[in-house]
């Protein structure tokens, strides 16, 4: 099941020749953005030249978030895609100018590339697909209802705005948050009811919200392909045996507009439920590092800041640290490299924190 | 063999989580027992089935839940039930030990908590007929009867009682116990220190013949606790003033909150304070000063000075014993905060004027002491006048009370809302006004101690109308 060390070697290998090409291409004057070219002469070295692996990655500091929210968009077109208009994504739930993510052709490839791991029993290609969630001006809408056309589906879209909820659950006016995901949800059961769905995306909160309402797998559905939130052990045990009742294929996944989308590896009994999610390197790196000293990494099974880069022609985000904390685990099949489990808002045992409420 | 693991009791069946939490001793920390929690979602699930639970109770007639309720009662008090889904059994000794250890009770407190379940279940007929006052308990099981010569149909309101339970002392379960007599499956979060009566009871009643299916155990979050008051139909809820405003406006929920219990001394009986001053200790410290009907305050129209004077010798030396003493008199808090909380909080009111801790030169030391490793308040009397001081009208979970002097005729404009009165006067007008106000709960008349309650009158809603409702019947 664990990939041997001579596999684990050659994703090593692998990921440090894409680091290689993709650093070449972010700071050469023909394929750079204007961002980085001109930090790196501000920074007086060369990451063209100087970076040789994944690990010399360590010498650019922590990516900072402000950066996607105060410079303008156009900073960060690769000299060859300039002329060709980007589509816009934006960041989760945060109020305030959001972090904006320009991007082309990325998160295709990252859902293309996630369709093979979708089961043809649970997302059965050429039927239809329903995606109840954050949808405006996130890259998940598209990316899905790519997803889905891969797939020869098309898909029904739900709206939910996650801002708002927040909003709305900050000044603890819960009658209002609970009206309102009821007013997502019963447009979801309508749908559900009057065409024929096999495959969803959604929310944990709003997969469980649905299956009050509905019996899903009577329903139709047959795949539930769901992330943006914290799922513990047995909060993931409650959806599979309670929810989906056993008989529907349950996809929990690890993502963002920065990153991309980490799949989990199937639950098998040993993992008790426990999810464990791995990047789509190498496009994107996630170390699970030690908060105080983020240069290192946490030994397997311990708790740890989760740092993202993302390593792709489009974006290159260097060390961007998530306001995440995961425990870090072994590689596992068919995945060679390391993975991230139980993710959780960062300090999220020290304080209360407004999330996973969509 | 391992630690003890409580489940959750799904229609009875037990689920063990993912998620546990352990429960300490309070004095030295050492984890007695795991407890599964469930989200609120797994409750939900549940109560959308609750309708097969209450079909399994309606199988049997009210005589003969009446008595397994009474079988019920002999094994809670002596018997070696299961404890929890890992092979293990507790004995009734078990029962006072574990008790004794996560919730501060000491075991003498444990056990007359225990007689006073054990009394309400070995005499639900009784209770049962106060609660109806008097009605042929078989018009439960057919729908319909007669009484008084009238024809009568009762209907049950909800399909659960639901119960969000406190951590304060084993005997408010009593409240519950009727409801399996009528037919009404229960739907519990335990108190986080205190699973262990109605865990202890559910297991006897299992034991006794009641159907599994009737009990739904559920350690949750407020998420779940706030899904049960909403989702049962019909609840009850313990808590502080905070807690359980949030629910004043709501007659699908019974609240049970601070009980701000009184001793009235009218004028024809303050003169004679000494003879009464061990009714007024022992209302204030009975049970560790944990109740709701523990005497939170003593009104007189004279002698306040020496009431509280006098109070405060006899209370005021108490110190705390080990659990296993029949002498002991104080409950250590499995909660420190709580306890750090209650004594900064009459400190800081000490502050104001108007106030004096009466108590304070016979305790030789600080109201919060550590003893065997546990946290626990030293009783504490403090003189107020007036009404108007914030330490007045108080209720903390120890043996705490303020004396106030205030005219006869003033007092019940004062009092304020109070679960228990003892009014200690032979005046006749007086004991009219008694009778007519409506601020008070449950009255007794003369030296009576706030702690006595009778099973067969409710002092504090009535079961059997909070679950079923009377229609009017006609039938051909």
């Amino acid at each position: 099941m664990n990939p041997d060390q001579a596999t684990i070697q050659a994703a090593h290998e692998n990921l440090d020749a894409h680091v290689r090409e993709i650093i070449h291409w972010h700071f050469s004057p023909e394929t750079g953005s204007p961002f980085w070219l001109d930090w790196a002469k501000k920074a007086g070295w060369n990451p063209a030249t100087e970076i040789k692996s994944f690990a010399d990655i360590l010498r650019f500091p922590h990516f900072q978030d402000e950066w996607l929210r105060d410079l303008p968009n156009e900073v960060w077109v690769p000299k060859k895609y300039q002329g060709r208009p980007f589509n816009v994504f934006e960041t989760g739930g945060t109020t305030g100018m959001p972090k904006q993510r320009i991007g082309w052709d990325d998160y295709k490839t990252d859902y293309t590339e996630f369709s093979e791991k979708l089961s043809d029993a649970h997302f059965p290609k050429g039927q239809h697909w329903l995606m109840v969630g954050p949808t405006g001006p996130r890259r998940l809408r598209l990316a899905v209802e790519h997803l889905a056309n891969v797939r020869g589906s098309s898909c029904y879209f739900i709206d939910l705005d996650p801002r708002w909820v927040k909003k709305v659950i900050g000044k603890k006016e819960f009658e209002q948050a609970r009206a309102y995901m009821d007013h997502v949800v019963d447009q979801a059961v309508l749908i559900l009811k009057n065409r024929k769905i096999s495959g969803m995306f959604t929310t944990p909160k709003l997969l469980e919200a649905m299956g009050e309402k509905i019996n899903l797998y009577e329903a139709g559905i047959r795949g539930v392909f769901c992330g943006g939130t914290t799922m513990a052990p047995q909060y993931v045990r409650f959806i599979v045996e309670e929810v989906l009742e056993n008989r529907i294929g349950f996809y929990p996944t690890y993502g963002n507009t920065l990153m991309g989308l980490a799949a989990s590896v199937p639950l098998r009994p040993e993992d008790n439920f426990s999810i464990t999610y791995y990047a789509p390197q190498p496009r994107a790196v996630l170390r699970v590092v030690d908060p105080n000293k983020t240069e290192q990494v946490k030994n397997y099974g311990e708790w740890g800041r989760v740092e993202l880069t993302t390593l792709t022609k489009e974006f290159f985000m260097p060390r961007f640290l998530e306001r995440d904390e995961a425990l870090r685990r072994e590689p596992r099949g068919p995945y060679a490299w390391d993975g991230v489990a139980e993710v959780r808002p960062f300090g999220a045992m020290e304080k209360n924190i407004v999330e996973g409420v969509y | 063999m391992t630690l003890a693991h409580i489940p959750a009791l799904r229609r009875g069946r037990a689920y063990e989580s993912l998620d546990q939490v352990q429960i300490t001793d309070h004095r030295n920390g050492t984890p007695l027992v795991t407890i599964s929690q469930v989200n609120a979602g797994i409750i939900r699930k549940d109560l959308a089935r609750i309708g097969e639970s209450r079909a399994a109770l309606k199988k049997l007639t009210t005589a003969q839940l009446l008595d397994i309720s009474a079988k019920a009662g002999e094994l809670f008090l002596n018997g070696t039930l299961p404890l929890g889904d890992k092979g293990h059994t507790q004995s009734a000794r078990q029962y006072i030990e574990t008790l004794s250890a996560t919730s501060g009770l000491p075991y003498v407190m444990v056990r007359r908590n225990m007689a006073k379940i054990h009394h309400a279940l070995t005499n639900l007929k009784t209770v049962l007929n106060g609660l109806t006052r008097g009605l042929d308990l078989g018009i439960l099981d057919h729908g319909f009867g007669e009484q008084f010569g009238t024809p009568v149909s009762y209907y049950p309101a909800t399909q659960a009682l639901g119960l969000v339970m406190p951590s304060n002392s084993p005997a408010v379960n009593s409240l519950w116990l009727p409801a399996i007599a009528l037919k009404m499956p229960v739907i519990i979060k335990p108190g986080r220190e205190e699973p262990w009566t109605p865990l202890r009871l559910i297991y006897a009643f299992i034991a006794a013949g009641c159907p599994a299916e009737a009990f739904g155990f559920y350690p949750t979050d407020h998420e779940g606790a706030a899904e049960i008051l909403k989702s049962c139909g019909r609840a009850l809820i313990f808590g502080d003033k905070a807690t359980t405003d949030r629910y004043a406006n709501n007659p699908a929920i019974q609240i049970h909150g601070p009980g701000y219990s009184k001793i009235l001394l009218g004028e024809d009986a303050a003169d004679r304070w000494p003879e009464y001053i061990d009714l007024m200790a022992s209302s204030i410290a009975d049970n560790g000063g944990r109740s709701c009907i523990n005497a939170s305050a003593i009104v007189t129209p004279r002698h306040a000075a020496e009431i509280a004077e006098a109070l405060a010798k006899k209370l005021g030396p108490i110190v705390p014993l080990p659990a296993t003493d029949d002498n002991a008199r104080l409950s250590g808090f499995a909660n420190v905060k709580m306890a750090e909380y209650i004594d900064g909080a009459i400190e800081q009111d000490l502050q104001k004027p108007g106030a004096t801790d009466v108590t304070a030169k016979y305790r030789n030391g600080p109201r919060k002491v550590i003893f065997e490793g546990g946290m626990y308040l030293r009783p504490t009397i403090v003189l107020c006048d007036s009404f108007a001081h914030p330490l007045a009208n108080r209720e903390f979970l120890f043996p705490y009370a303020s004396v106030v002097q205030v005219p006869q005729s003033e007092m019940l404009k004062q009092i304020g809302p109070s679960l228990v009165v003892t009014a200690i006067t032979k005046d006749a007008a007086f004991t009219e006004q008694l009778l007519e106000s409506p601020l008070i709960e449950r009255l007794n008349l003369g030296p009576i101690s706030t702690m006595n309650i009778s099973w067969d009158q409710p002092h504090e809603g009535n079961m059997f109308e909070f679950l079923y409702k009377r229609r009017s019947i006609g039938r051909a």
